[in-house]
């Protein structure tokens, strides 16, 4: 009951419900802008978060995640572009039925079955991420090095691309994360005399670089292509017959999304995936999956959004990324001096209750906002990229340059940028390279204190029961690519 | 707009191939930062705790390098997709990013993003004067004064900068 009050904490502040309302509307924004979406807006906007208490922050940052993720459907049914790659699923039949001239139909079923996955998955939040912080308690140095390595691992699995790129990405994300000073031993490592780089490369001109000015470069290959957009009339709610058609559906889905983004860096890309062939394989009508079945728009939208609230579990409860986005929150947190883990959710419940509140705020926010202005917002999509993106490189480099007012960050994120346009390219996620940034000091520091605790005896891994579960769901985390290509060829 | 002609993957030499270009860079890049982890200091044995400071890295180095080794043998017996040609408007988009360095490294940051905002606009086709004015020069003030306002921002010494800061 306790609890419960502090969840509704949200609702009596009227500052927080001002930053719940503006961090919803610009992650609607966010989700609908192709080739943006949560996780770059996210970074743009950590920078302004710190003229704000870290409550208000974090608040803002999931309203941004949550309503990003559902941001994206719009322009996914309408123009056949997911606006955040958790939206890809839905294209497969949210644009086929608009282009019947059912956009409308379409985006409600979206909008209504994104908000029940949302909700959903607060409520998995609520109930699971207090267990998951009270079992961490066990956990020590060990423990935390075998779970960080089944975060990696899980990384195989990220999306449809080839698990060896993606675990190669990781493991450049941890070697970016070893440049600078050694926290041990003060040893200076991949400096290369750089006296800025002793402070090691921050996540924001990464994390800019790789989403916002990657996708530039990406955007600029693209200059002359043509959408073909669909007119939305009006946004209309699921009839009776949407709603017996798709109800179990929403609920599986919702299951299916929250279970995924409770493990590690697994996100809402890889739930909607699962969400929607889930869908198909119960489907009475299969056949109509590809050609505007309203189920198969239920069945990703409820699970991508039932995504961000399991993404936040292994992050409020162990610290470590359930999504890229929750990997910027992540770092949100750290910048305001919070502290994820089980300590969190003993010292201050308060903080933590009222995230969860302030979600489930957001899930209901973005379904009035896109009930209501699914409309207008359809129309930011007709913003040219030829004056959409100079304004983005504007915020890009002054957030970046920001943080720590340092130039060089602004080159790191340039870097970056072209580096990520080539990755993208040539197949490698850059999703893994964050989670990777995030976990390596994680990694290497739990490794190094762990052997000097077993005195330099790795064996002394397997004697520990939880870290051995670890590795051993590494194990299937790195087979389960090889198992679904081959259920897939079948 | 750009023509995507498809290339014959696997009628081009292996060296030509995609695979290949990114597997050797990616090699090449890691060996080289293998052999910088060489120079790294060594801790003295009563100092040290665990592992030396350049263990780690070697090691993950050494496993991006058997990784990519392993995509290129299986890309031997199954080739990748054969990429897109780059268009003209991507080379002038990289150029720009060198030109924003040179300029804020020189001259001035602010002046650095309007050169870039207004010479990307150009070449991605807005020929308008008042676009080009509003992302080159109205929205980066925007930007500007709300960085420094908001968040207390100081931006770097610059021509333009200077005048402001007085």
């Amino acid at each position: 009951m306790e609890n419960l009050l502090l969840m509704m904490a949200p609702l009596f502040s009227s500052k927080l419900l001002l930053v719940l309302f503006f961090g919803t509307l610009f992650g609607l924004i966010l989700g609908v802008l192709p080739g943006l979406g949560p996780t770059t807006g996210g970074a743009l906007i950590l920078p302004f978060t710190m003229t704000l208490d870290p409550l208000s922050a974090i608040v803002l940052l999931t309203s941004i995640y949550c309503a990003g993720t559902y941001g994206g459907a719009i322009t996914a049914v309408l123009i056949n572009t997911p606006g955040t790659p958790a939206a890809a699923a839905t294209c497969l039949d949210g644009y086929p039925l608009a282009q019947k001239g059912e956009a409308g139909r379409a985006l409600g079923m979206a909008t209504v079955s994104s908000t029940v996955g949302g909700i959903f998955s607060v409520i998995i939040l609520v109930f699971f991420a207090p267990i998951l912080a009270q079992l961490a308690y066990e956990f020590g140095q060990p423990e935390y090095f075998a779970l960080a390595i089944f975060g990696l691992t899980m990384l195989a699995s990220i999306g449809e691309g080839s698990p060896i790129k993606n675990l190669i990405a990781g493991a450049f994300g941890i070697l970016i994360s070893t440049v600078g000073k050694d926290f041990m031993t003060s040893i200076d490592r991949f400096t290369f005399g750089i006296n800025e780089l002793t402070e090691g490369i921050g996540f924001i001109p990464v994390v800019v670089g790789l989403f916002a000015m990657s996708e530039m470069l990406t955007q600029s290959t693209l200059i002359n292509q043509v959408f073909n957009r669909i007119a939305l009339k009006a946004i209309k709610l699921p009839s009776k017959d949407d709603y017996k058609k798709t109800w179990k559906t929403i609920l599986r889905s919702s299951g299916i999304g929250s279970f995924i983004g409770v493990l590690p860096a697994e996100g809402g890309t890889v739930a909607s995936l699962i969400g929607y062939s889930e869908a198909k394989r119960f489907s009475k009508k299969p056949e109509e999956f590809g050609k505007g079945s309203i189920e198969g728009i239920a069945g990703a939208e409820a699970a991508n959004n039932a995504a961000t609230g399991g993404a936040m579990v292994p992050t409020l409860a162990l610290g470590i990324p359930g999504s890229a986005t929750t990997a910027v929150i992540l770092t949100g947190l750290i910048i305001h001096g919070v502290r994820p883990g089980p300590d969190l959710f003993r010292e201050q419940p308060d903080f933590l209750y009222g995230i969860f509140g302030a979600m489930l705020i957001a899930n209901v926010l973005f379904f009035i906002f896109g009930f209501f202005g699914a409309k207008i917002f359809a129309r930011i999509t007709l913003v040219p990229n030829k004056i959409l993106w100079p304004m983005i490189f504007a915020v890009s480099v002054c957030g970046t340059y920001s943080l720590n007012q340092s130039i060089i960050d602004v080159w790191i994120m340039l870097f970056f940028g072209v580096l990520g346009f080539f990755m993208r390219r040539y197949g490698f996620s850059v999703v893994p390279v964050i989670i990777g940034l995030i976990l390596g000091e994680l990694v290497e520091g739990t490794l190094r204190q762990s052997l000097v605790i077993f005195d330099g005896n790795w064996l002394m891994f397997f004697t520990r029961p939880i870290a051995l579960t670890f590795f051993i769901l590494s194990l299937i985390a790195l087979a389960f690519p090889l198992i679904r290509s081959k259920k897939f060829k079948k | 707009m750009y023509k995507n002609k498809k290339r014959a993957n696997k009628s081009l030499p292996f060296f030509f191939r995609d695979e290949f270009k990114v597997c050797l860079v990616i090699i090449l890049v890691s060996v080289a930062l293998l052999i910088t982890t060489f120079t790294f200091d060594i801790v003295p044995p009563i100092l040290n705790r665990g592992i030396q400071p350049a263990t780690f890295p070697k090691a993950l180095l050494i496993l991006i390098i058997v990784m990519s080794l392993l995509i290129y043998y299986l890309a031997i017996k199954n080739p990748w997709k054969v990429e897109k040609k780059l268009p003209k408007s991507f080379f002038l988009t990289l150029l720009s990013f060198f030109i924003f360095v040179l300029i804020s490294k020189t001259l001035d940051f602010f002046l650095a993003i309007s050169a870039l905002s207004i010479f990307v606009s150009y070449y991605w086709g807005e020929k308008r004067i008042f676009y080009l004015l509003l992302v080159g020069i109205i929205f980066p003030v925007l930007v500007f004064i709300f960085f420094e306002t908001i968040l207390g921002l100081r931006f770097p010494p610059g021509i333009i900068t200077n005048i402001y800061y007085n």
